[in-house]
């Protein structure tokens, strides 16, 4: 070894540099994803131009905003010719838009049965909630029902019992015939609502009067009539769908020609046209003085329609599974329905979630449609709050107020679908 | 053909409807509340204030009735209705009457089933355009774009007006008025036709409403009144006659404020007879001899219902025009009680 190294051989390491400025931080990131050609450079100046224009526009009139005023009239006199929106509108009658005309002393009810349906669909949604919680999920339809529409608690009670009677029918025949025990756990409940139930709601009634005020359907309105129908028509729907889904792909003829049939009648025909049936046909056909609850009709329509869609969506899930699947579950020999449950449908419900979330967000804001057949959901309501001579020739501010409250809506549903795809991702 | 025998089973179930409800009064009464079929939403003639409570120049015609029928005007089951709902509504027996600004024509009469119980405002299609057009008539519009709301009479008025005048117009097709207002506003259209009610109600709404003038033409007829269905005489009666109480106690110089006083009798016999101190009008009519001062309580007269939802203190300022009583040149003509 030579004492010293030739020259040429550096000996410490220089120190590190910062790179050139043109390939550092905030000026590299622009000129590669701004700047990287003359195409690019002028689109990014025309969005930069369009981007400024816009705030120019909407920042002065959203930041003249006025909030304490009586009427339109008033806004336009504190704003005195500025542009400005006139959101006093929304302080007014937020209550109306939300609630509808449910009776204020009551709004307890409605948000009582907001909070309780997160805590009924927390177990259902994140796996990792103890499972007990779902008792209280699948009583939750009584107990919002109970609450929203209030009246004599023994109904919902009643309803609920049903079902229990159906478990103990099952159970009494199972032993000895499994299928009469299908047939006994379907008949009997039913034969319990139809005979059992009404006379015995009577006197129970008369007997333990138990219950809170009676809010009447068409009291209901605005973003929670919204709710009712979307969420009750989301849930009904997933089953619904499902069913109908191995309907079709089923190997008897008949039930697979009934859900091809319903299935392509529902997708054939507008929302809007169920809709209109569900008001203005039924009622020629249903015997005169019958009044069969309006929001209960729309909510069945919405169901019908949004469960072919599902479906269909499911369907899809379904066909994407491989053929093995399917042989592998009948060669442990599990029956149709352990194999449906256990290992086609955790598989092709997890394809189809983006599908399903798709349809559910279009039957969320779907249920606007309502507008047509006079039942004021949001949008009616601000038509009715326009026609009042203190917000006739407010616009924006109301539809902007309903377009957050539908954002914020469709906006977790779709983060939720996210969060699951993401969680029930195995890899392949 | 096969539409035909489709429609001919549902008229056929619309009449089987309406003739097993034939009761209505019995109906209302033994239900403690009326159903009545009004606007969703229009300025001055229906609309839900901040509480929820209807007000409204057709709501007052409901409350009228339901003071008369079942001596509470609070006492009314709203059902707001859309143009296309409103007619299945009434046959099929959801609601009682109907007051959504309805015009009367000769189909919706006598093909329908429905009947036309009276007038209670004379409306027709008018035209608003800008101040600085410098238009005074409507025969001047000629090759004007015209925001126009479809599927609506006033589409087919605005068609056969322009023709018979030998004019172009180009027509702008918008769904709701608040969007028609708008369109108009942002100048998609030079001008916007509609009830010459709405156009007022419209112009009111306006920020500068001086820059904005409503063109002296009318160029339809719309006489709007409440509905009730066919076949049931007796409650189309009381529909009518407490329509007609509310014109004629305007006539007859009774109010809201002197009502109390001249129920006690007076020295009229026709203001004596319309509240009940004579004769047995209310017997006849199946309700009690006071129904008329109940119905004329609610709200007042129709002057004075006139005057607090759409009249020229409101801010939607309509004039009584063909709306004021015969003796003063208008129109409203209530029949005699006698």
């Amino acid at each position: 070894m030579p004492a010293t190294a030739p020259t040429f051989v550096r000996r410490e390491m220089l120190p590190e540099r910062p790179p050139p400025p043109l390939e550092a931080g905030a000026v590299r990131w622009m000129r590669e994803n701004l700047f990287s050609g003359w195409v690019n450079t002028l689109l990014t100046v025309a969005s930069l131009y369009v981007v400024w224009w816009i705030l120019a526009h909407v920042s002065p009139w959203l930041g003249n905003a006025v909030w304490n005023a009586g009427s339109l009239s008033e806004c336009r006199e504190i704003l005195d010719g500025v542009s400005g929106a006139c959101f006093a509108v929304i302080r007014d009658r937020w209550h109306q838009l939300l609630f509808g005309f449910y009776p204020p002393e009551h709004y307890w009810r409605p948000v009582l049965a907001l909070v309780l349906l997160l805590v009924a669909l927390a177990p259902v949604l994140f796996s990792e909630l103890p499972r007990r919680l779902l008792w209280f999920s699948a009583a939750y339809p009584f107990v919002g029902y109970f609450l929203l529409w209030g009246g004599s608690a023994w109904l919902p009670l009643l309803a609920a019992a049903g079902f229990g009677v159906g478990y103990l029918a099952w159970r009494l025949t199972a032993p000895g015939a499994p299928l009469a025990a299908t047939v006994a756990a379907f008949v009997a409940p039913v034969l319990w609502w139809l005979f059992a139930a009404p006379p015995l709601l009577g006197e129970l009634r008369d007997a333990v009067p138990l219950g809170i005020d009676f809010v009447r359907s068409d009291s209901i309105g605005g973003f929670l009539l919204s709710m009712i129908i979307g969420i009750s028509a989301i849930s009904l729907s997933l089953p619904l769908g499902i069913l109908l889904a191995l309907g079709r792909q089923s190997d008897m003829l008949f039930l697979r020609s009934v859900c091809i049939g319903f299935i392509e009648f529902i997708r054939g025909v507008p929302l809007i046209t169920l809709l209109f049936t569900a008001s203005l046909l039924l009622n020629y056909f249903l015997p005169p003085g019958t009044s069969f609850d309006l929001v209960l009709r729309v909510v069945i329509m919405a169901t019908l329609f949004a469960g072919a869609y599902i479906a269909e969506v499911v369907r899809g899930g379904l066909a994407a599974l491989p053929r093995g699947q399917y042989e592998a579950a009948d060669a442990l020999g599990l029956d149709y329905w352990k194999a449906q449950r256990l290992i086609i449908m955790p598989q092709a419900l997890k394809i189809s979630i983006p599908g399903i979330v798709n349809t559910f967000i279009g039957l969320f804001k779907d249920t606007t449609l309502v507008v047509f057949i006079g039942l004021l959901d949001p949008v009616g309501l601000s038509n009715s709050i326009r026609a009042d001579t203190d917000w006739n020739g407010i616009y924006w501010e109301l539809f902007i107020f309903i377009g957050a409250l539908f954002f914020i809506f469709c906006f977790s549903i779709s983060r939720y679908s996210m969060y699951l795809e993401r969680k029930l991702q195995k890899g392949h | 053909m096969k539409k035909t025998a489709f429609l001919g089973a549902l008229a056929a179930a619309g009449l089987a409807a309406g003739v097993a409800s034939a009761q209505t009064l019995e109906e209302v009464q033994e239900r403690g509340e009326l159903n009545c079929g009004v606007n969703t939403g229009l300025a001055g003639f229906a609309a839900p204030d901040a509480n929820g409570v209807w007000q409204g120049f057709d709501v007052a015609v409901c409350r009228a009735v339901a003071a008369a029928v079942l001596d509470d005007p609070q006492a009314i089951n709203f059902v707001p209705l859309t143009g296309q709902t409103r007619f299945s509504a009434l046959a099929s027996g959801e609601i009682d009457m109907l007051a959504r600004n309805t015009t009367w024509t000769f189909t919706r009469d006598a093909d329908l089933g429905f009947t036309f119980v009276g007038i209670n405002y004379y409306d027709g299609q008018g035209f608003m355009i800008r101040r600085d057009y410098g238009i005074g008539s409507a025969l001047e519009l000629d090759g004007a774009t015209v925001c126009i709301q479809t599927g609506t009479t006033t589409e087919l008025n605005l068609a056969d007006f322009f023709r018979s005048n030998n004019m172009e117009y180009e027509p702008v097709p918008i769904e709701t008025n608040a969007e028609a207002q708008q369109q108009y506003l942002a100048g998609a259209c030079d001008v916007y036709t509609t009830d010459s009610s709405g156009l007022a109600a419209t112009r009111a709404s306006f920020e500068t409403p001086e820059d904005h003038v409503i063109l002296p033409e009318i160029i339809s007829k719309e006489p709007l009144g409440p509905v009730v269905r066919e076949g049931d005489e007796e409650w189309g009666d009381i529909v009518r006659w407490t329509l007609n109480a509310l014109i004629a106690a305007e006539e007859l110089g009774v109010t809201s404020a002197n009502i109390a006083e001249l129920a006690e009798g007076t020295d009229r016999p026709e203001v004596n007879r319309l509240l009940g101190t004579e004769g047995n009008f209310g017997e006849v009519l199946g309700l009690d001899s006071d129904w008329a001062v109940r119905a004329i309580a609610a709200n007042g007269n129709y002057g004075e219902i006139f005057a607090s939802t759409i009249g020229e203190q409101t801010p939607i300022g309509l004039s009584r025009g063909l709306n004021a009583q015969w003796t003063q040149g208008g129109l409203m003509y209530a029949p005699p009680f006698r």
